[in-house]
């Protein structure tokens, strides 16, 4: 009876993801890169794999030009943990971390031609772990410093990930201003939030360093860190734990959770649960007994070798029909109603205002 | 609403006819049961029974001295399509079942049941049976796993793999201490040998293709015990779930495809760790010295002897028994689907399968799976696409993607016409079909809607933009008005 307890209380996945999302660029937010890397080197340490791992850096600090430690990202400035450590895996990078992108990676609806590392291949039996830094206000989060995205769209993709079952359970953690705004939308199941500050509170920077020049970390972050650290794969700290850490007195932000969509009590989901990897096992028991005098197996379905021409690496692209491809007639559409109201108004209170003589000189 | 049935033919021998028949044989009986997986959900199963009497080759073939010939013999005369089941009444007093066995299930789609006295008690003996044989209500509502309300099914009933097109099996040979031990595996030989007549069988449920890998200096991420009674190391089964992680880095799985990738490991453990055997909870050594993950794989510790002398030469050269290797991951391949042969009742015998790995009802029973898993998806799917449709008018649906739904309709009709004529090969293919026309329409790149534009950003754009612009319109309008209005006046006034 204790097994079959023991049972439900446990989670049921089979494997987990994480897809860790930086959304700023530019020198001075260095900490969001640091914010970043710091979860990923501790989900990376804790058993999930880099294949099962998105990760998305919106810029390049490791290797900016102004960093004067090149290579190194740091978490504090005793520069005693460097987050970026031997062998990151960026999936997304600079440019290539857009709100679509995001969207793509989160629904599955990514063009055919993606490669396998750049896809989010969870199933009904994955728990995924979803972190986002960056800058943010009420109900949004920057991308790029030109792009947005909204708490209701982040709901609806969630909601898309659920109808198709993409994943088992979801952590979301969110470190910007106003982060808990972007988890009060959310309506599937089986998702619990969390956030470094509440709707009207700033999510403040851990110190800065003045070698480097930057602020290194945020604060939310930084303490989460420092937890995660003690945690090792058979470590059974629970959720409770995770929610205690960064309290006001550390973080001058109130951070805020949101558990009501989960089924499972918070108590009794491990932090491995999400954050590192544990797999279910059970002993082999049985074999197949096998009949080992066989000869070489003549198969029913013999592969029949499919006679393809050579190919040449000069034609793959038909380039003269390219360059000499007129452009595409694009057709001509009268122009909208709106428009053309306006417009007609426009002329009319003109002409009525100044006289209809004037009317000489267009025509 | 899904019907599964299943066309059975129940053969008399002679002198196993009960005495209670309702009508002379031979005569038809159909035999119907609900599976309900939630308040809206349920699917019906239907029997479809044919009972008859043997005709006199088959009673021929009935008098053979073993069940496993009778069963062989039998073979070329029975009804061979998928999914259908012939079942052979023997005598009570009948040699041909060893003692205490009551039902011989056989490696095709056949089986030998010992005969009961009353028609009632031979019926509950065959529905035992074919649940057996065919699927049961836990196997219909596991591969129903999503729709079932979370309270009733136990976290470990979703655990067999997902009904896919295709699987792609890495046998990995991971070499520790190559110093100590040069590994030869022949596994081009093993995999067309032993693994080939395997997938060759399932090549009707999916694609299986097959690589393999030496991995060198990849070690487990737990520290075995060192165990003086027996002079062994043992890895306790509750450090077994931290064995993976480590080792899954350095697999390559994501060079792989994109289809669910099964891995096969096998640990030759470093000299100073041999011989390493697992445990289980109980703490006795396992027989098989392997273990497998659900939807991930299996592990098999292979233990070297240690060298006669100690002065022996090292590197020490090892040829992998790869029968023994295949006997342990072709069952793990088997667990890893479902094909588990554990809660059978003890009155059941099973025949061996063989090379073939796996019986052809225990293919029928992966099929029943399935089917019946690809036709709820496709529901899902296509129902949370309209919702989507619904809800953001503005997406534009691509011809092609309108045609994939069309065609996914089309074939899921087809697949639950098929299943409630009982041809249940035809009802899978239309099911693949399903699934792969509606996935593609579900994930088509095109669907993604991205512009979320509530009331007040609306009016927070337009406003600035026209409010400065529509002062001066709205005065002039004004004006006109007064103007026109003055001018309709005044021809009464002047004279």
């Amino acid at each position: 009876l204790q097994d079959q307890a023991e049972q439900f209380l446990r989670s049921g996945h089979t494997n987990n993801w994480a897809v860790l999302v930086c959304t700023s660029r530019f020198w001075f937010n260095y900490r969001h890169v640091a914010n970043t890397l710091s979860v990923y080197r501790s989900v990376k340490r804790l058993g999930i794999p880099d294949s099962h791992i998105v990760l998305m850096l919106a810029d390049d600090m490791a290797c900016n030009p102004r960093n004067p430690k090149p290579a190194t990202v740091f978490s504090h400035k005793n520069m005693e943990l460097n987050v970026y450590g031997d062998d990151v895996e960026v999936d997304y990078r600079s440019y290539e971390v857009t709100v679509e992108n995001f969207l793509r990676v989160l629904t599955g609806r990514i063009p055919p031609s993606t490669p396998r590392s750049k896809r989010l291949l969870s199933d009904d039996r994955s728990n995924i772990l979803i972190y986002m830094t960056g800058h943010g206000g009420n109900g949004f989060l920057k991308f790029q410093d030109s792009e947005e995205i909204t708490n209701v769209e982040l709901a609806d993709a969630f909601e898309q990930m659920w109808q198709k079952r993409r994943y088992n359970e979801l952590l979301f953690i969110i470190d910007t201003c106003q982060g808990a705004s972007m988890y009060e939308r959310f309506y599937s199941p089986n998702i619990m939030a969390l956030a470094s500050s509440q709707v009207g509170e700033d999510s403040l920077s851990h110190q800065p360093d003045l070698g480097i020049g930057v602020h290194l970390m945020d604060r939310y972050t930084f303490y989460v860190l420092e937890f995660l650290e003690e945690i090792h794969p058979a470590s059974q700290t629970n959720m409770n734990d995770l929610f205690q850490v960064c309290p006001k007195s550390l973080c001058v932000s109130t951070p805020g959770h949101r558990t009501d969509l989960f089924q499972r009590d918070p108590q009794n989901v491990l932090i491995t649960d999400f954050f590192g990897s544990v797999r279910k096992v059970e002993i082999t028991t049985e074999t197949l007994p096998l009949d080992r005098d066989v000869a070489a197996f003549e198969s029913k379905f013999p592969e029949e070798e499919l006679a393809t021409e050579p190919l040449k690496y000069a034609e793959q692209l038909p380039v003269a029909q390219i360059i000499h491809q007129k452009p595409k007639q694009k057709d001509w559409h009268p122009p909208g109603g709106f428009i053309l109201g306006l417009w007609a108004l426009i002329i009319m209170v003109f002409f009525k205002t100044y006289g209809i003589k004037h009317m000489k000189h267009v025509f | 609403q899904v019907r599964l049935v299943v066309p059975m033919a129940v053969v008399f021998g002679p002198g196993s006819v009960p005495r209670d028949l309702p009508r002379p044989l031979p005569f038809r009986d159909v035999q119907e049961m609900e599976i309900s997986v939630n308040v809206r959900t349920s699917v019906t199963s239907r029997y479809e029974m044919h009972y008859r009497s043997t005709t006199p080759r088959e009673e021929a073939a009935l008098a053979a001295v073993t069940a496993r010939e009778a069963d062989a013999a039998l073979h070329p005369l029975q009804d061979t399509t998928m999914g259908s089941l012939t079942m052979y009444v023997v005598p009570e007093t009948s040699s041909l079942l060893p003692q205490g066995i009551n039902v011989y299930v056989g490696k095709h789609r056949s089986a030998l049941v010992r005969a009961v006295g009353s028609l009632a008690a031979l019926q509950a003996r065959l529905r035992e049976v074919t649940q057996v044989m065919s699927f049961t209500a836990s196997s219909i509502a596991a591969a129903l796993s999503d729709r079932v309300p979370s309270g009733q099914l136990s976290p470990d009933a979703r655990r067999y793999l997902k009904s896919s097109l295709g699987y792609e099996i890495t046998f990995s040979l991971l070499n520790p201490d190559p110093k100590s031990h040069t590994v030869d595996w022949d596994i081009e030989g093993a995999v067309n040998r032993y693994v080939k007549p395997v997938l060759d069988k399932l090549s009707l449920v999916a694609n299986f293709s097959v690589d393999s890998q030496i991995l060198y200096y990849a070690v487990l991420g737990v520290t075995p015990r060192y165990d003086k009674e027996s002079s062994s190391f043992l890895l306790s089964a509750h450090s077994l779930p931290h064995v993976i992680n480590p080792v899954e880095a350095r697999l390559g799985s994501s060079a792989a495809s994109l289809y669910p990738v099964l891995n096969f490991l096998l640990y030759v453990p470093e000299r100073s760790h041999s011989p390493l055997y697992i445990q289980d909870k109980d703490g006795a050594p396992v027989s098989t010295n392997a273990f497998h993950s659900p939807r991930w794989g299996g592990i098999m510790v292979y233990n070297v002897e240690a060298p006669a002398s100690p002065q022996a030469s090292l590197p020490l050269h090892v040829n992998v028994d790869m029968a023994r290797v295949m006997e342990v991951f072709l069952a793990q391949l088997r667990l890893l689907f479902g094909l588990s042969r554990e809660e059978v009742p003890p009155e059941f015998l099973l025949e061996n399968p063989g090379n073939e790995g796996l019986a052809d009802w225990e293919l029928d029973h992966l099929l029943w799976a399935h089917t019946v898993e690809n036709i709820a998806t496709v529901s899902t799917t296509l129902t949370s696409l309209a919702q989507l449709l619904d809800k953001i008018g503005n997406i534009v649906i691509k011809d092609d993607v309108a045609s994939e739904v069309y065609r996914a309709v089309a074939s899921v009709q087809s697949a639950v016409t098929k299943l409630s004529l009982g041809h249940l090969h035809a009802a899978f293919q239309a099911s693949k079909e399903a699934v792969t026309s509606s996935e593609r329409a579900f994930f088509d790149p095109s669907l993604l809607h991205l512009l979320y534009f509530p009331d007040d950003q609306k009016f927070a754009i337009y406003i600035p933009l026209f409010l400065p612009m529509a002062v001066p319109i709205l005065l002039s309008l004004a004006k006109i008005v007064r103007e026109t209005r003055l001018r309709k006046k005044e021809p009464t006034k002047m004279d």
